[in-house]
């Protein structure tokens, strides 16, 4: 049951990669991304069968990380969509790198 | 005092400097409130010299953590000289860093109390990330340092290249901390615990108690503290982030945040995995190599100031992989040395670029220092003090730090990485003295280009207290790596103080 519930979370957590990887809407990169700590989430779970309940406590942290983190992230999307309306990553070029 | 952490309360006097200073950033946030009141009325620079209070009161504190004394390593929180030494470390840098920008926030129409609270978060952040010995706890700290240095990024809500920098900060920070967090599952997963002093008992010295979990959650680790310090390949968002930030905060993230960084690296790979030095060893000796080489290269064409500057901080990181691969009471020492040295050398440059930038960072490029020396002579002869000091001119206190890390590489049998460091310093002269050259040696545009520049008194005391810093550090090394050694004596020994441990 462990080795399942991990399996599944490396491919949720190699899924959320790649999506940051290709995609160009801000949105969406910021979803792939709360799709990996969700993966992690699943994983912490998954290890707490074996291990013991404090994998469990760590989800709360992670969770309450993710939704602090989320707060700023849309925040600052939002700024950048009031100047150029748009979110998509390929029209933010006035830096390069 | 003895620390015990089976009793709660003995939390309280280990965390002393973090609750001072998040008491002291909710107190700066709420003077500013009362003080302007529903008024759109500019902070008051007093909020700053209070940021500056604050930020002694922990350093008072931290100090009198050097009086406890820990029974255990087994607890959620160091209570050791190397967390002393960085706590003073980042409370350094963000004393610099509230100098500096005391006039720029004026001049930019910025709000004081909420950027000075951020800071002082930020900072709160670093010293849980570099002072943890719990993985959980760690990456509390990385979050509560990063999430508030995200917002500091694009403070600036008018300048849209902030924004963007921001965004793309934010981006690669929270796919980054993904890795990190993935790299703690399954080290958590692969030893049953997520203390690193428990860890390391269980890998063993010899490395053999780890499976293929903790490996693999060890290389995420790499992954995730790779994107923090901006080694080489995760290093793709540094160069926008730096150029798109005001530039105050450039220099405290460039400072600051990648020690805060380097202090966790080497407290969780020295004391959790000294076992596996074998693999991360290796890994952390190519990092090294190509964070040394390529951003040198980069910077060489660089004709932005910010961006070289942001360039340069990379390869400093290059820099400091080297002490960390030599993973040693020696390296950690220099390591230690050289984070110093580079906080003081990389703020005061970043000092001088606000200064040169005037309203709205008009002038970043490299012929807006044309001529500046003879125009300002003490300006010119600080940041002419700092490009060297970066380069690893004897004399100045990164000339030292080099001396020490290449040291502590060649005692480790580095000798590769020792020669790359010294031909990478090499060309790095080229892109710092170009600056300088284009300071004392070219005509100014007109007579009263630097005519703008004005140096109020808070940004003297931060410049005279770099160059003093940087100049006294390479002539009497002696005292500071001492402590430096100390430090990274309780950071290898630790091994010693597990005895007694209990299941939590």
């Amino acid at each position: 049951m462990a080795d399942q519930s991990l399996f599944l979370a490396v491919i949720l957590f190699a899924i959320g990669t790649v999506g940051v990887l290709v995609r160009r809407n801000a949105i969406i990169l910021f979803m792939c991304i709360e799709l990996m700590l969700n993966a992690v989430n699943l994983a912490f779970v998954a290890f707490s069968r074996s291990v013991g309940i404090e994998g469990q406590v760590f989800v709360f942290f992670v969770m309450t990380v993710a939704a602090a983190e989320a707060a700023v992230g849309l925040a600052i999307i939002i700024s950048i969509f009031r100047h150029l309306e748009s979110v998509d990553v390929k029209d933010f070029n006035l830096l390069r790198g | 005092m003895v620390i015990d952490f089976s009793s709660q309360i003995h939390y309280v006097w280990a965390l002393m400097p973090e609750i001072v200073l998040s008491a002291w950033a909710m107190l700066v946030l709420l003077v500013d409130v009362f003080q302007r009141g529903d008024r759109s009325v500019p902070s008051s620079p007093a909020i700053g010299w209070l940021t500056l209070v604050g930020v002694g009161a922990a350093a008072v504190a931290n100090g009198w953590l050097m009086t406890l004394q820990e029974v255990s390593a087994t607890g959620m929180i160091a209570v050791d000289e190397f967390r002393v030494f960085t706590n003073y470390l980042f409370l350094l840098a963000a004393a610099l860093f509230v100098l500096i920008s005391m006039r720029y926030l004026e001049q930019e129409n910025m709000r004081h109390g909420e950027l000075f609270s951020l800071v002082l978060l930020s900072v709160v952040g670093m010293m849980v990330f570099a002072g943890a010995r719990d993985l959980i706890v760690i990456f509390l700290g990385l979050e509560l340092m990063s999430v508030a240095v995200y917002v500091l990024t694009g403070a600036n809500r008018r300048d849209l290249r902030a924004a963007e920098a921001a965004l793309k900060y934010f981006l690669l920070g929270a796919f980054s901390s993904a890795f990190f967090l993935f790299g703690i599952a399954l080290i958590y997963g692969g030893t049953g615990t997520i203390n690193l002093a428990i860890v390391s008992m269980i890998v063993g010295v010899d490395g053999l108690g780890a499976n293929m979990l903790v490996l693999a959650g060890m290389v995420l680790l790499v992954v995730g503290f790779g994107f923090k310090v901006a080694a080489v390949p995760f290093h793709m968002w540094t160069p926008d982030a730096y150029v798109g930030a005001p530039a105050p905060i450039t220099g405290f993230m460039a400072a600051a945040v990648k020690a805060a960084g380097f202090a966790a690296f080497g407290r969780v790979f020295m004391t959790a995995f000294p076992g596996l030095y074998d693999t991360w060893g290796a890994i952390v000796y190519w990092l090294a190599v190509i964070t040394m080489i390529a951003p040198n290269l980069v910077a060489l064409v660089a004709g932005n100031v910010k961006r070289m500057l942001a360039y340069s901080s990379i390869a400093h990181a290059g820099y400091l992989l080297v002490a960390l691969a030599a993973a040693s009471v020696l390296g950690a020492a220099s390591f230690l040395f050289y984070l110093v040295v580079y906080t003081l050398m990389t703020l005061g440059a970043f000092a001088v670029v606000v200064l040169v930038g005037r309203q709205g960072e008009q002038f970043v490029d490299l012929d807006s220092y044309s001529g500046l020396g003879w125009q300002r002579p003490l300006l010119g002869v600080c940041m002419t003090i700092f490009l060297l000091s970066l380069a690893g001119f004897p004399f100045t206190g990164g000339f030292i730090g080099k001396v020490f890390i290449l040291r502590a590489a060649v005692e480790k049998g580095l000798v590769p990485l020792a020669v790359i460091l010294v031909m990478a310093s090499l060309v790095s002269y080229w892109y710092y003295l170009r600056v300088a050259w284009y300071m004392w040696f070219r005509e100014a545009p007109s007579a009263d280009s630097a005519s703008g520049i004005t140096v109020s008194p808070a940004m003297r005391v931060a410049l005279v207290a770099a160059v003093a810093g940087v100049v006294l550090l390479g002539i009497f090394p002696g005292q500071l790596l001492e402590l430096a050694e100390r430090g990274a004596a309780t950071l290898i020994n630790v091994q010693g103080m597990v005895g007694g441990f209990s299941a939590r």
